[in-house]
């Protein structure tokens, strides 16, 4: 018998019946993903990896946004003009930011991190103590993580930058976003690209055979390192999480730096998956 | 479909964090944004003599300078100026008077055309006080201290405290204190605000965008309606912005006057004055016992602090009267004025205090009994409420004492102090009992199915981090019968069905239940669409055996015939079908004692000739009703722990109390935890089926997995190093 | 921050010149700490000189088994170097116990030297400070100084230099190359860079107006095989240093031939730990012997009313130290 059933075939069409793979989008996910800029071929790929749900949040404030500002409207580029004239001390400067070529006027004063954030819309960067105390605004320049709050926008002439927005490879996600995401690495969201910015360029620093303070053997001659739990805690001490979530961000990277499955750390009471959680805590006395 | 609930979900705003693309306060980009930086007191008590801010007035891109002289008086139509979290007292308004209340008190606005030259103008102005002496450390003033509640509303001793613990064959009596200590949430609290006609327009960082519209239409004189506040995303606040802070009230104040939109950000020295603190407080416990353990009475004091003008108080010793068997009780619990700024909650307030107390003094009892501290809880476990002889809705604390201790090796803990090592490491273990109350608020939430066969589900609640988005989307895909993916659920903005405030671990609880319920009277109104027309195959089949499953509604047991939402709709000329709903709680609560419980394990290794603490390992037990979404109630559990890390061993704000002004307001010098400060934790959810609580069966988890923690650390220093710290934090001086 | 000129040097000569015409211009290395003091309005340069492309990032062999760091080398390549890893292993480990990963990718030798006291008095304006403001008075001498000053402080001034490689750079008698305004180059014993408070807290160490550090000498020293740089803190990572202690021992047997003490977190300069070194020199390399030295250094210890732990963490700490030091840093 047609599954659908034979005396409804009048009743409705055919077109009608939930195909659960298939993805429809919804207009204000049409406008966000127009606004991302993601099209053809590259959305139906982005709507593969990110749940409906997931992008109807970036819709959300999307839509809020506009519908908040009404007539008002966003910054434009002839702001940027208007206020390079009113600056004292301007300095022009020239960088490479997430690729693209950027020029800027900046006031002497001002942070890359200001400059990014205020300038260009850039807000994934994060400001939190804006004293270098806190590691919310790493971002990498010219492959090296550093603090964009203490870095002055007039020293980046040439320089090159990538922030979190520049992590992904068009719409395809960063192994350590998609870590992040798997391994709860985080709950605010506000330290988060800088977690992740620092823990990119922790993944090369560890290549090049860099120590830190926990290391065992300083003296030996630097080669590819692969870093122990307690190792990973120390290189991303300079990144502070309020929200406490330290754990699963280790998690995160260790599984991008070792490329092998972490287990949770969780379990419900009636639960008879004990064994992983186990290994775990031999692996760790080990290292 | 097999159901959502319980299922390891990842967030669904988990893209827009990892990319950046999330939201928060301060980055809405608009057209001649203005910057304004504030100015704060040098002084923490007096008056303004005179300020000058001719200087500052003259400084490039200064658009305009706001102090207490020129600063427009507003309408403050309410006493309270409607903030639903202010204690009692008048709350502080910014700029409105030359009183001086606290150090660090906003004196003087500066906007500028951008964010450099307001800041730099905010330094040129100076102004001159009348000092005051002032009083900012509770420890010499205690006898000050004033009942936190009218006579009438206090707890009364229960049975004879007094007469008991005097004829206890065995008793421990303590002090402990605890300082200062700040949110210090990453992101800094900013306000955009823009006029548009006599429209007011606010992206704010709060928990509780309904509070801070009423909040500013009530300042301003205007009718709520006419003030959105909007805020998508919250870079955690952990009870900080549960009350308007003053910079969203100057950023409209300015942005009306120069009419232009306005910024404020504060600086994170200014945060540490912004917003509010866990309070300083002292605690006084005794605890008679006899010979077995049984505890025969318990007497808790508690002193903190509070402002001059606001009576902020937390119930410090409340979980005493509750969380044990225990025939004689009493709790006294004083404020003490200081002239600092108003404290305000903070993760697991009052309790996580006063179980620090407790559960300390408890473990002496348990040395001075040669009882196992794990042990001497169970002696005295509660089965019922001991306070008013309630039933619990549900504890499972008992089994999480013994999941947790299982899990983590208790049975082989020796009790005598420094009895454990690892190496040259003294290793210590300890347990304390964690505990909050599983609250639950009415809400309001709207549902819309649409034709495309998604629902958009609304409701004004918040997520500072624990992650509501996740779980309200959770639950109303597992109620209607959605794929996760056909549910968008759209929270923090005014405009939105009211929700309660984003606190007390009790969102989940409103906001689910109300969506839940939301959910389930829309598809009864679906079923009764689907049933129309005479070729439905639904005619004449009841509710109770009608169910939605992955869009398609159908009959219970014959999943071969269906109908989609889209269909129905579509039959029916309908292009939506739009439910509110107001949820309350269950009237069947009042029945019983409702409460979440757990047991928390703990390791820390001392370094006794450095006098450093490493917790290595904690086991959160947790009971706390059925789990949403197990990976981020994790998290929750996780980051109460990590708090807990950071309560015991290495937060505190210092205060020179010469100058009554906070000295370490930064990340530098205010130690909250780091990476290399935490190791494993683990999480053991004992998952209880309540249906009193809310049919959701959810308690909620943000501050319980606190509670516990800094005296189940302190708790184990003693047993790594026979050294009792009464005085938070645990650092390395108090240990040498 | 208050508005200042940005101007970037072509080399070394022009940067002095340039410096000592202006008696308010700084130069502008890593930024890490000027950056954020001139957020809190402490620094107030009004013109900063971007030094950051100049040619003082090398570091190589200067004879005699000497190594010579440039100044404008990051934290992190310093650390990292071969150079230093092998023959310093003591200045790796000192600068990997100091801030962050990102800190030191940005933060320079030079600017480590340079960087000012974090004594929360000298960071709020609001509060006496001499160091920042002579003549207004020290907020911490009876105020909060738990972090503060056990050796050399005076009545102007209790706050301590808060760097970590110092302390091992003191330990190890690096030399500092300066040039000057003049062109002259002259080179300035570790010991004699950094200053006591004294009567002139507000002047951390012995440069003049437009000097300009260029490089930091080590000498050859056979250490690398007993050196240990142990910090202690109240958190795990990423906190100055309550008490910090750089140790090396050059060994005959059990007999120490030549010892090598430096602390941090105990004065206003990295103080080195003269009276222990001696007392131990010829000694045997034992616990007991280790308490000894400890015990000459630390009883003519200073300690204010917050701060009295140090002396005994002192002791313990150099203790540890030299442990871990004949162990090679393995516990």
């Amino acid at each position: 018998m047609d599954k659908r059933g034979e005396h409804l075939e009048d009743w409705m069409n055919e077109e009608d019946w939930v195909e659960p793979e298939e993805r429809r989008i919804t207009e204000d996910e049409e406008k966000l993903l127009d606004e991302l800029g993601i099209f053809g071929e590259s959305r139906r790929r982005f709507l593969g990896q990110v749940s409906a749900a997931g992008l109807s949040v970036l819709a959300l404030q999307l839509i809020a946004e506009q519908k908040a500002l009404g007539g008002v409207g966003g910054r434009g580029p002839e702001d940027a003009a208007l206020i390079a004239e009113k600056l004292e001390n301007a300095v022009k400067v020239v960088m490479q930011i997430n690729g693209d070529k950027k020029t800027l006027e900046v006031d002497s004063r001002m942070t890359l991190l200001d400059a990014l954030r205020e300038r260009l819309q850039l807000t994934g960067s994060k400001k939190g103590c804006d004293h270098g105390q806190c590691g919310a605004c790493t971002v990498i320049v010219d492959g090296r993580r550093v603090l964009s709050c203490l870095t002055l926008a007039a020293t980046c002439e040439g320089k090159n930058v990538t922030t979190i927005e520049g992590l992904a490879n068009g719409d395809e996600l960063h192994p350590m976003q998609e870590a992040f995401i798997k391994h709860d690495g985080f709950q605010c969201g506000y330290c988060t690209p800088g977690q992740i910015c620092s823990a990119v360029a922790l993944m090369v620093e560890a290549k090049n055979g860099e120590a830190s303070y926990v290391s065992e053997n300083i003296q030996a001659k630097p080669r590819a390192v692969q870093l122990s739990d307690d190792e990973i805690r120390e290189r991303m001490s300079g990144n502070l999480c309020r929200c406490g979530a330290y754990p699963n961000i280790v998690a995160a990277i260790k599984e991008v730096h070792t490329g092998k499955e972490v287990a949770q750390t969780w379990q419900f009471a009636a639960g008879d998956d004990l064994a992983s959680l186990e290994s775990l805590r031999e692996k760790d006395e080990e290292g | 479909m097999a159901s959502l609930i319980g299922k390891a979900t990842r967030r669904v705003d988990g893209i827009a964090k990892v990319t950046g693309r999330a939201k928060y306060a301060a980055e809405f980009n608009l057209t001649d944004l203005a910057h304004g930086y504030l100015a704060l007191s040098a002084v923490a008590k007096g008056r303004i003599a005179s300020i000058d801010i001719s200087k500052a007035e003259k400084a490039a891109g200064v658009i305009k300078i706001f102090t207490h002289k020129n600063a427009p008086k507003l309408p403050f139509s309410d006493p309270q100026d409607k903030d639903g979290v202010a204690p009692g007292g008048k709350p502080f308004r910014a700029l409105q008077s030359d009183q001086i209340m606290f150090s660090a008190q906003p004196i003087a606005l500066v906007v500028a055309e951008t964010f450099e030259q307001a800041r730099h103008a905010a330094r040129l102005i100076e102004a001159e006080y009348e000092k005051e002496t002032s009083e900012t450390d509770i420890l010499p003033i205690l006898g000050k201290g004033v009942p936190a509640e009218p006579a009438e509303r206090a707890p009364k001793p229960r049975g004879n405290p007094e007469g008991a613990f005097r004829d206890a064959p065995v008793k421990i009596e303590a002090e402990y204190t605890i300082p200062i200590e700040h949110h210090n949430a990453m992101e800094p609290h900013a306000s955009i605000a823009f006029w548009k006609d006599d429209r007011l327009t606010v992206f704010d960082k709060t928990q509780w965008v309904y509070n801070v519209r009423n909040h500013l239409a009530s300042i301003f004189g205007i009718p709520e309606g006419k003030v959105d506040v909007i805020s998508p995303f919250v870079g955690g606040a952990f009870g900080g912005a549960l009350r308007p802070a003053a910079n969203v009230m100057l950023a409209a104040m300015a942005a009306r006057e120069i009419k232009r939109p306005v910024k404020i950000v504060y600086s994170r020295r200014q945060l540490a004055t912004a917003h509010g603190y866990r309070p300083q407080t002292w605690q006084k416990v005794r605890i008679g016992a006899d010979e077995k353990g049984k505890f025969l009475s318990i007497i808790h004091e508690a002193i903190g602090n509070t402002s001059q003008f606001e009576t902020y108080s937390e119930g410090t010793p409340g979980t005493t009267r509750s969380i044990y068997a225990c025939p004689n009780v009493q709790t006294d619990y004083k404020i003490v004025k200081t002239d600092l700024a108003t404290p305000l909650y903070m993760r697991a307030p009052g309790a996580v205090s006063g179980m620090f107390a407790l559960e300390s003094a408890i473990d002496e009892l348990a040395y001075k009994l040669k009882i196992d501290p794990l042990e001497l809880r169970l002696i005295n476990y509660a089965e019922t409420d001991p306070e008013d002889g309630k039933p619990f809705s549900s504890k499972a604390l008992r089994e999480c004492y013994s999941e947790g201790a299982e899990r983590f090796g208790w049975s082989k803990r020796k009790l005598e102090p420094r009895s454990m090592r690892d190496g040259p490491l003294l290793v210590g273990w300890g347990v304390a009992t964690g505990t909050w109350g599983a609250y639950q608020a009415p809400s309001a939430s709207r549902i819309t199915l649409k034709a495309d066969g998604t629902a958009l589900i609304q409701s004004a609640a918040s997520d500072m981090g624990p992650g509501t988005y996740t779980t309200i989307t959770m639950i109303a895909a597992d109620t209607l019968g959605l794929p996760v993916e056909k549910v968008r659920f759209e929270l923090g903005d005014s405009r939105l069905p009211e929700a309660p405030v984003h606190g007390g671990s009790m969102t989940t609880a409103s906001v689910g239940s109300s969506v839940q319920e939301a959910c389930r009277n829309v598809l009864k109104k679906m079923f009764e669409l689907a049933r129309k027309g005479d070729a439905s195959p639904f005619k004449n089949v009841p509710d109770d055996q009608l169910e939605c499953e992955n869009g398609q509604i159908r009959i219970k047991g014959k999943p071969g015939v269906g109908l989609t939402l889209t269909e129905v709709l579509r039959r029916n000329g309908l292009e939506k079908l739009e439910e509110m709903h107001n949820s309350a709680p269950n009237k069947e609560r009042d029945k019983y004692s409702i409460a979440s419980h757990g047991a928390q394990f703990v390791e820390v290794k001392v370094d006794e000739d450095l006098g450093t603490v490493r917790v290595t390992r904690i086991v959160e037990a947790t009971a706390a009703g059925r789990i949403m979404n197990p990976a981020t109630a994790h998290s929750q559990e996780m980051g109460g722990a990590v708090w807990g890390i950071g309560m015991a061993l290495t937060e505190e704000t210092e205060i020179d109390h010469r100058y009554g002004r906070m000295m370490n307001p930064n990340l530098a010098g205010y130690h909250v935890p780091a990476n290399a400060d935490v190791r494993e934790i683990e999480t053991i959810f004992v998952e209880e089926e309540d249906k009193i609580v809310n049919d959701l069966g959810v308690k909620g988890m943000g501050e319980l997995g606190m509670v516990g923690v800094p005296a189940a650390i302190a708790n184990a220093v003693f047993h790594a190093t026979g050294r009792r710290v009464r005085d938070l934090p645990i650092t390395p001086d108090k240990m040498i | 921050m208050r508005p200042f000129k940005y101007t970037r040097a072509k080399d070394g000569a022009e940067a002095v010149k340039s410096a000592s015409a202006n008696s308010k211009a700084k130069f502008l290395a890593g930024g890490t700490n000027l950056i954020d003091l001139m957020k809190e309005d402490v620094e107030r340069p009004d013109e900063l000189i971007d030094i950051t492309r100049l040619a003082f990032a090398q570091i190589k062999t200067a004879g005699g088994g000497a190594v010579q760091i440039g100044a404008l080398a990051k934290n992190t390549d310093t650390a990292n170097h071969p150079l230093i890893r092998q023959n310093f292993p003591l200045l790796s480990q000192a600068i990997l116990a100091g801030a962050s990963g990102q800190i030191r990718n940005m933060a320079t030798n030079g600017g480590n030297l340079n960087q000012r006291t974090r004594c929360t008095y000298f960071y709020d304006t609001a509060m006496p400070c001499n160091k920042r403001e002579p003549g207004s008075g020290c907020g911490a001498m009876e105020g909060i100084n738990r972090m503060h000053a056990v050796f050399g402080w005076s009545d102007n001034c209790v706050a301590v230099h808060p760097s970590d490689m110092c302390v091992a750079l003191a330990a190890l008698d690096a030399v500092v190359k300066v040039q000057d305004a003049k062109g002259n180059e002259r080179s300035i014993p570790f010991a004699d860079y950094h200053r006591l408070p004294g009567t002139t807290p507000e002047k951390d160490n012995n440069l003049g107006q437009g000097d300009l550090v260029t490089s930091i000498e080590i000498p050859k020293n056979n250490f690398a095989g007993k050196s240990y740089y142990l910090k202690v803190r109240d958190r795990a990572s990423y906190a100055f240093a309550l008490v910090s202690v750089a140790a090396a021992l050059e060994t005959d047997g059990k007999k120490i031939k030549e010892a090598r003490l430096a602390m941090g977190g105990v004065a206003h300069k990295p103080w080195r730990a003269s009276a222990a070194e001696n007392f131990l020199k010829g000694k045997e390399a034992t616990r007991e012997n280790f308490e000894k030295a400890a015990e000459a250094e630390m009883k003519a210890a200073k300690p204010l009313e917050h701060n009295k732990f140090k002396v005994e963490l002192g002791k313990r700490a150099i203790v540890r130290a030299l442990t871990m030091a004949m162990s090679s840093g393995k516990a």
